[in-house]
């Protein structure tokens, strides 16, 4: 057998990393509940295999997302990674080729040229030196893109990079010296024995001129495996856990694993496959407006994962998604993040207390829900009430005498318990009335309808709801014509998309401006109520910044389907903020006289009744 | 020295010096707009908690400027972070993060 005492290092590495990544994968694997193991058992089974991996070959290696974002950064990754990937793909090969049929221990095809220096006799050998040179000069060339990253990021599309630990940057600098070290070790095997190519050919020749190539040749193959072992070594506990996380992600993603309301194995798998790349730090509001550059979900989810988390700078987070739509990896980190918020806040409660309903449940067709914030803004709920009795709707304003919450900002700040016993009392009130729809005015709502309650009957946010009534021919609109631009709430965007519909509407009525910040890219207004740690001052900064973005258009009218947005919107705005249900309810036809007749006679009965009371 | 068959009576006035500082010292820490409270009340007059409970901001910041624990304790859990008071307070203040770190303080009271 081929051996020498160089090769410990690298294989000591090698052999720690398999152990350790075999121990943590199986735990994680035994902690899974029995579902979610039936999944992966079937799952192996499956078609559903070759898709994932067509993702894995597509992502971990070629890296698909990053080339989207920017081809140099993409070109970067893929360098690396596809040519480490083929390097030793080809060096297997071309031990198999050269010694046909024998079983070699893994350190002999990485360090080929080291046990076979001068063989020409096996066919096809300058095919593999040339593809060898070739490739090392690929995975070369990511080393020196990403030197160069890290002193110019903006050339790489980002304006940011992570600010990385010390242990990161260990192992970053211990990948670094890898493939230098592998060109030095066979430069000078070149050198002193013969056997390179047009790279390490080339090279050995250049540094055999000034240097004793046969002194050096030893001490070159140990610096190399010692590179290789410490990378090897240093690698679970480093940011390059990735790496084999995320193929263990993009499998368990395929197997359909979902994420729960608590720490499942899964959890660990996502935030184990964070690279903290920092691509989420530029797409980051509290970042580009804000000026809040330590909160981003790459510093998060490392404080997660070594359970250091400063509660003031993991609460700072708007969740709008905007990183998760990003995140290259397609990590789950909203669920992420609400996981360890519950874990941080979590808190017992006194369940009595939200079954005590104020409102007693009527019978209707419709319910409408303004929820918390549309009592914030009266119009909304005054417009939404005169468009449905116009439309001759039979429904119930659930919450007019106010509800007791929706839920949602409980779950969103880290508090499950609260969350479920609000929910399960509206529930109580949803069914007893025997609606057949629900419609809402608030997204954050509509949100929590839809992800949390299980109802079994339709659930609209207005603006979906508006469009069905114009369908049905049920509402009779003028058009008002003005400029308008149309932000979409967070809550809306991004998960569950309800991007046509309010468009649908607003068409019919106003002219749309379209914005660069429409649909997936759409902004935070500011005043998320998920960030609990941030200050008025920087919310207002957030604010301002959203609205210069959604006016470059020179609208006239600002127009959203949330309260809460259109509130925010309103300090800062130069330009009317109107929601979308104030807009139908102003373009209603035959609609404003009446109404103004009805107060008349409304205020003219206040009044005998007033004279009639003084009377008596 | 004779008995006229009155005294003077005992100080009764709150010494706001001798209160307990450590909760809302702490707040302010973490969150320095708690000072700006006037206590005004307009968080309440609209708080969804207020509604159905005995939660209130307002009588949260008094209890937490006189050093009540146990008053805090018992309603402080309350809130449901719907941020209407946020949206109402006059002041300005950062209603949601006050009551967030009144939480962390009931809860890591032995530790402040």
């Amino acid at each position: 057998m081929k051996f020498d005492y160089f090769v410990l290092p690298f294989t000591l590495g090698f052999v720690f990393l398999f152990v350790y990544l075999g121990i943590t994968y199986t735990s994680w694997f035994i902690k899974l509940d029995k579902t979610d193991k039936k999944a992966i058992g079937k799952g192996f089974l499956s078609i559903r295999l070759f898709s994932a991996v067509r993702e894995i070959i597509l992502e971990t290696l070629l890296h698909r997302n990053i080339f989207r974002k920017n081809r140099l950064l993409g070109f970067m990754h893929m360098s690396l990674a596809f040519g480490w990937f083929l390097l030793i793909l080809l060096g297997n090969i071309e031990d198999q080729v050269y010694e046909a049929g024998s079983m070699n221990p893994p350190y002999v095809p990485i360090f080929f040229k080291f046990f076979n220096p001068t063989v020409h006799a096996f066919p096809m050998h300058r095919f593999f030196s040339v593809l060898m040179d070739m490739l090392l000069l690929m995975v070369l060339t990511g080393v020196i893109l990403a030197w160069g990253k890290r002193i110019r990021s903006r050339a790489y599309g980002m304006k940011r990079t992570t600010k990385l630990s010390m242990g990161d940057k260990f192992a970053m600098s211990s990948l670094w010296v890898i493939f230098p070290l592998r060109l030095l070790a066979e430069s000078i095997t070149h050198a002193a024995y013969g056997g390179g190519d047009f790279l390490t050919g080339t090279v050995g020749n250049f540094l055999g001129s000034f240097l004793p190539a046969t002194s050096l040749f030893y001490p070159a193959w140990w610096a190399y495996s010692i590179s290789l072992g410490v990378f090897f070594a240093a690698l679970p506990f480093s940011r390059y856990m990735h790496i084999p996380t995320e193929v263990v992600l993009i499998l368990s993603r395929h197997f359909g694993l979902k994420e729960k309301k608590d720490h499942t194995p899964l959890t660990d798998v996502e935030v184990h496959s964070c690279s903290r790349c920092g691509i989420c730090i530029d797409t980051c509001q509290l970042a580009f407006a804000g000026g809040i550059k330590h909160v981003q979900s790459a510093y998060q989810l490392r404080a997660i994962r070594y359970q250091h988390i400063d509660p003031a700078e993991h609460l700072n987070c708007m969740m709008c998604g905007r990183c998760q739509l990003a995140c290259p990896v397609g990590i789950n980190i909203k669920d992420v993040r609400l996981i360890s918020r519950n874990k941080l806040n979590g808190h017992p409660i006194d369940k009595n207390e939200y079954v005590k309903t104020i409102v007693q449940p009527v019978k209707a067709d419709v319910l409408y829900f303004g929820g918390c914030m549309t009592h914030q803004t009266p119009a909304i709920k005054k417009s939404m009430t005169t468009i449905l009795k116009s439309a001759g709707v039979d429904f119930w304003f659930m919450d007019e005498q106010g509800g007791i919450c929706c839920g949602r900002p409980s779950i969103l700040t880290g508090h499950i318990e609260q969350a479920k016993a609000i929910i399960s009392s509206n529930v109580r009130i949803i069914q007893q009335s025997g609606a057949k729809k629900l419609v809402t005015s608030c997204p954050i709502c509509y949100k929590v309808f839809r992800q949390d309650y299980n109802l079994d009957i339709e659930i609209l946010h207005h603006s979906q709801y508006i469009q069905q009534l114009m369908d049905e021919g049920r509402l009779e609109i003028n058009r008002l014509g003005a400029r308008s631009v149309y932000h979409d709430p967070c809550e809306l965007s991004r998960e569950i998309r309800v991007y046509d519909e309010p468009r649908n509407v607003l068409e019919r009525i106003v002219d749309l401006v379209p914005s660069s910040y429409d649909k997936d890219d759409s902004l935070c207004c500011g005043g998320s109520l998920a960030n609990l740690s941030i200050s008025m001052e920087k919310r207002f900064e957030i604010t301002q910044d959203a609205i210069f973005k959604l006016t470059q258009g020179n609208p006239e009218m600002l127009i959203t389907s949330c309260p809460q947005c259109k509130k925010t919107f309103e300090k800062a705005s130069g330009i009317p903020v109107k929601d979308l249900a104030e807009i139908v309810c102003q373009a209603l036809t035959g609609l404003r006289k009446p109404l103004k007749k009805a107060n008349k006679q409304k205020k003219q009965l206040q009044a005998t009744d007033f004279i009639m009371g003084g009377a008596n | 020295m004779i008995e006229f068959g009155y005294s003077i009576q005992t100080n009764r006035q709150i010494d706001y010096d001798l209160n307990e500082r450590r909760i809302l010292k702490y707040i302010r820490k973490n969150e320095p707009s708690v000072d700006w409270c006037m206590s005004c009340g307009t968080c309440a007059s609209g708080c969804t908690a207020a509604a159905t409970s005995d939660f209130s901001l307002r009588r949260m910041i008094l209890m937490a400027r006189r050093g009540e624990e146990a008053e805090l304790k018992a309603n402080i859990y309350r809130c449901r972070f719907c941020g209407k008071c946020l949206n109402a307070c006059p002041r300005g203040v950062n209603t949601r993060n006050v009551i967030y770190w009144m939480q962390q303080a009931i809860k890591n009271i032995n530790t402040l």
